[in-house]
């Protein structure tokens, strides 16, 4: 590779600090362009096929179909859950990463990995525990409660990990400069938590406009238990993709915002800095009260679960544990998850690399189209997948590939997400440095960069994994004929309202995903660069 | 971290090796020609006894595919003639509708029409029916008289019922009930219930969680089908405890008695056997699990008995309705206008 074509097509490089324009042509990108671009256009063919279907639609069918009282009530349940979810979500994780990462509170280590652990338990479990311990929580106001319940760990996780690499001399500089605490927290803090929180909160956002089992436990109508109803309805008729559109505007918008939010800033530093554990602040007198915070949650996230799937294995006895038919399906499970998994977090780090090492319109496009096709409902990237190689290729239709495929687009964003913040955190100069030592432009990506991102992508293996073994209306739709996912087992039970049978296999998705949990529990731990 | 690196590649490289290697994820894909493909709405207990049963006695393999009646004939109408199914069963009658206005359904076997009497199989003998649910009105009994009941599916619609009932619009058991009510009653009374029903009635996801809200006193009354209720009684009864049944009778619309169907698609690599599983289906070995199994759905063949716990099929009084003329397109539609779906 010459560098004979400069990046110039990347756009401006922001105000990340690069040498000069000699220096930048040296690092990997064309390549990792072209894989970006690449990967961006597989994502972008659901989008299309969903703007396809509502140009053949036609104006007239597509404004009556939503323009009306209907789509007028998802969008208010939409929008409420998602502005009471996320900034509820956004404060709880931020006291939660403070109190056990910051202070003397008692059992810290063990009250953070607590509030990590609800990520073991699928929404839908989640839903499904709530629901039979108080059969009458329906409504908005359960959709918020146990939405934050089973998603504030995506914010927590990023928050502490940040809040446990900041520099304490920063702090230190502005306590010295007469700043009281509170004042300290919020001017110094606060704002060097901002790529953590947006990112948290966009992809919890991005869960919550996909979420589909969740609601339907709680009932609680959003899009995307009105698009599968539609589908449920006509498979593919307009109404529904017309209300796949107007989600997709709900993106667009959780996208802008995030965008807005999150700023050019940048957070690497050069060097390990102050090599020191900050001072635990004392709690003293409120110690108590502050232990009750951790402990309320933990009740809720993890108490109610427990108890109701012991309850329901108690009451089922032995004739539910039909072994058979558990191990085939953790064993598909696994192999999915397992395959998905890396797959996804290959076709992230292109993508993740260009928005750190060289940010600018393309990237923003490349990255914003992957955030997109990851918000849409599995059932909209199924439908459009199962259309697809129905109408021209076949042999693809329903095979292992096709369902690989769809949750590489599904979740690329959890990929990304984890793999650009381990990114950042290592310096560009190590790789420029690399270079000028005579590494290859790819062997000092490799050398550098993607062993300093390691974590990140341990940690995006374990997001996606998780999200597999959670996965259930695109695995309906698109597996190859036979496969049973403990996901698909627990919902056909749950939904017959045989609850005792359902149980086992939301017990083997918990302890699934117990070890996943506590890799991303363990990396979020380590300093990257260490 | 140096783990972490080689084992990221490992995973990779023995993921690509995975994908490689054919039939690793799709062990019933393809790789057993004497196997046969069901698409199956009915529930998956029951098909799965079926199918355990067939298998059983005839050593065809069966690979079941989970949905639901619509999704799955509208899948296949998109399949068109590359659809892998083999065979298509429903819980209702209006999907096979779908599928055979399509062109694409294999005329039955006479000897397997033979099983079935005429009112539950349409004449035209392209799918055949392999079961049958009844509608009734699930109410909370600490809380309803029998002469507080409604006498009609259509009293629902009035004012005095307003936040008091409670169904599962979404679902293709109830589309099928108001499509009945659609070939009954005609477009314009159809459309009245919806719009009535969108304000008195309370929207659930399945008939059993619409029931346990009744029982749990969320809601009076729940229009789902017959044996959500029996089925919950046989099991912990946790679900069903204040539950009674009202059957409508008199030819009323919410009398109706669905048939589910099962249709051996045109386009089937295995013909033979996919016939042979319907006849296995609507025959004795099939209508006996009916009668002995928990599905508490009613058995339709000739002579066969029902669930002896069930309500006998010929005290239901339902209305006449071809079954072969239920339009689900036409009831999507118009819910979709009252603002249902």
């Amino acid at each position: 590779m010459t560098a004979a074509h400069p990046t110039a097509e990347i756009g401006r490089p922001g105000r990340l600090a690069l040498p000069g324009a000699g220096a930048r042509r040296r690092l990997a990108a064309p390549w990792m362009v072209a894989a970006a671009v690449l990967v961006a256009l597989a994502t972008l063919l659901p989008l299309g096929f969903v703007v396809a279907v509502a140009i053949q639609t036609g104006w007239t069918t597509a404004s009556a179909l939503i323009v009306r009282p209907r789509v007028g009530e998802l969008l208010v349940n939409t929008a409420l859950l998602v502005a009471l979810t996320v900034p509820i979500s956004a404060v709880l994780a931020v006291a939660l990463a403070w109190l056990t990462e910051r202070t003397d509170l008692p059992g810290a280590r063990l009250w953070s990995w607590l509030a990590v652990a609800p990520l073991a338990v699928p929404a839908f479990v989640q839903g499904y525990a709530w629901v039979t311990l108080i059969p009458s929580l329906e409504g908005p106001l359960a959709g918020v409660l146990v939405s934050v319940i089973a998603y504030f760990p995506f914010l927590y996780l990023p928050v502490s990990a940040t809040l446990r690499r900041l520099d304490p001399g920063l702090e230190d500089a502005a306590a010295s400069l007469g700043h009281s605490p509170w004042r300290v927290f919020f001017r110094v803090v606060l704002p060097q938590l901002r790529l953590a929180l947006c990112g948290g909160s966009l992809l919890i956002g991005l869960h919550l406009l996909a979420e589909y089992g969740l609601y339907v436990m709680i009932r609680f109508d959003t899009f995307t238990t009105a698009i599968i109803d539609q589908f449920q309805s006509s498979y593919n008729g307009p109404a529904a993709n017309m209300l796949a559109i107007v989600l997709v505007a709900c993106c667009f918008g959780l996208l802008g915002f995030e965008a807005g939010l999150r700023g050019r800033a940048r957070y690497a530093r050069v060097g390990a800095g102050a090599d020191r554990q900050p001072q635990p602040r004392r709690l003293g007198r409120a110690r108590l009260p502050c232990l009750a915070l951790p402990a309320i949650v933990t009740a809720l996230a993890l108490g109610v679960p427990c108890v109701t799937l012991a309850r329901w294995l108690a009451a089922g006895g032995a004739e539910i544990w039909r072994f058979d038919e558990i191990l085939r399906t953790l064993g598909q499970t696994l192999g999915l998850a397992l395959i998905g998994a890396a797959l996804t977090t290959l076709a992230a780090i292109p993508m993740a690399w260009l928005s750190i090492r060289a940010p600018g319109r393309l990237q923003r496009l490349l990255e914003g189209s992957n955030y997109i096709v990851g918000s849409l409902p599995g059932v909209v990237v199924a439908l459009a997948l199962a259309t697809i190689t129905v109408r021209v290729a076949l042999p693809l239709y329903q095979t292992a590939a096709t369902i690989l495929f769809a949750y590489v687009l599904m979740f690329l964003p959890r990929a990304l997400v984890s793999l650009r913040a381990s990114i950042a955190q290592a310096p560009v100069e190590l790789e420029q440095a690399a270079h000028s030592l005579g590494r290859s432009p790819a062997g000092a990506l490799w050398a550098v960069t993607i062993r300093l991102a390691a974590p990140g992508a341990a940690a995006s293996m374990a997001l996606v994994g998780l999200g597999i073994t959670n996965e259930l209306t695109a695995t309906q739709m698109l597996a190859p004929n036979g496969t049973r996912t403990l996901a698909m087992a627990f919902w056909a039970y749950s939904s017959e309202i045989d609850y005792a049978a359902a149980a086992p296999y939301a017990l083997m998705m918990v302890l699934l995903s117990l070890p996943l949990t506590w890799l991303l529990y363990v990396q979020s731990k380590r300093t990257a660069g260490r | 971290m140096k783990i972490a690196v080689p084992s990221l590649a490992g995973i990779a490289s023995l993921a690509l090796a995975l994908i490689s290697a054919p039939g690793m994820l799709a062990p019933a894909a393809a790789a057993d020609d004497a196997g046969i493909v069901v698409y199956n709405a009915q529930h998956e207990s029951l098909t799965q006894a079926w199918a355990d049963g067939f298998t059983k006695e005839t050593g065809i393999k069966v690979t079941l595919r989970n949905g639901s009646d619509t999704e799955f004939g509208n899948l296949i109408v998109q399949e068109g003639k590359g659809s892998p199914a083999d065979v298509f069963l429903t819980e209702n009658s209006p999907a096979m509708v779908l599928v055979d206005n399509a062109g694409l359904f294999a005329p039955i076997d006479p000897e397997t029409l033979a099983e079935v009497p005429e009112q539950f199989r349409p004449a035209h003998g392209r799918w055949v029916g392999v079961a049958a649910r009844s509608t009734v009105f699930a109410y909370d009994k600490t809380r309803l008289t029998e002469d507080k009941l409604p006498k009609s599916l259509l009293d629902l619609a009035d004012p005095a019922w307003k936040g008091r009932w409670a169904a599962s619009p979404s679902g293709a058991d109830f589309q099928a009930i108001v499509s009945a009510l659609l070939e009954l009653k005609g477009e314009a009374a159809t459309l009245n219930w919806l719009k009535a029903m969108k304000q008195n009635a309370t929207a659930y996801k399945g008939n059993s969680v619409a029931m346990k809200a009744v029982n749990a006193g969320q809601v009076e009354g729940a229009v789902i089908y017959h044996y959500y209720y029996f089925g919950d009684q046989a099991k912990t009864g946790e679900n069903s405890k204040n539950v009674a049944l009202h059957y409508f009778r008199n030819q009323d619309p919410g009398a109706f008695v669905s048939i589910s169907g099962g249709g051996v698609l045109a386009s089937s690599q295995h013909p033979k056997e996919a016939q042979a599983f319907l006849k296995w289906v609507a025959g004795k070995g099939g209508q006996e699990i009916l009668k002995t199994g928990t599905s508490y759905e009613y058995a339709v063949g000739v002579g066969a008995q029902s669930n002896p716990k069930l309500v006998p099929l010929d005290d239901l009084q339902a209305p006449k309705v071809e079954a072969s003329k239920l339009n689900s397109a036409k009831v999507t539609e118009l819910m979709t206008e009252a603002g249902l779906l």
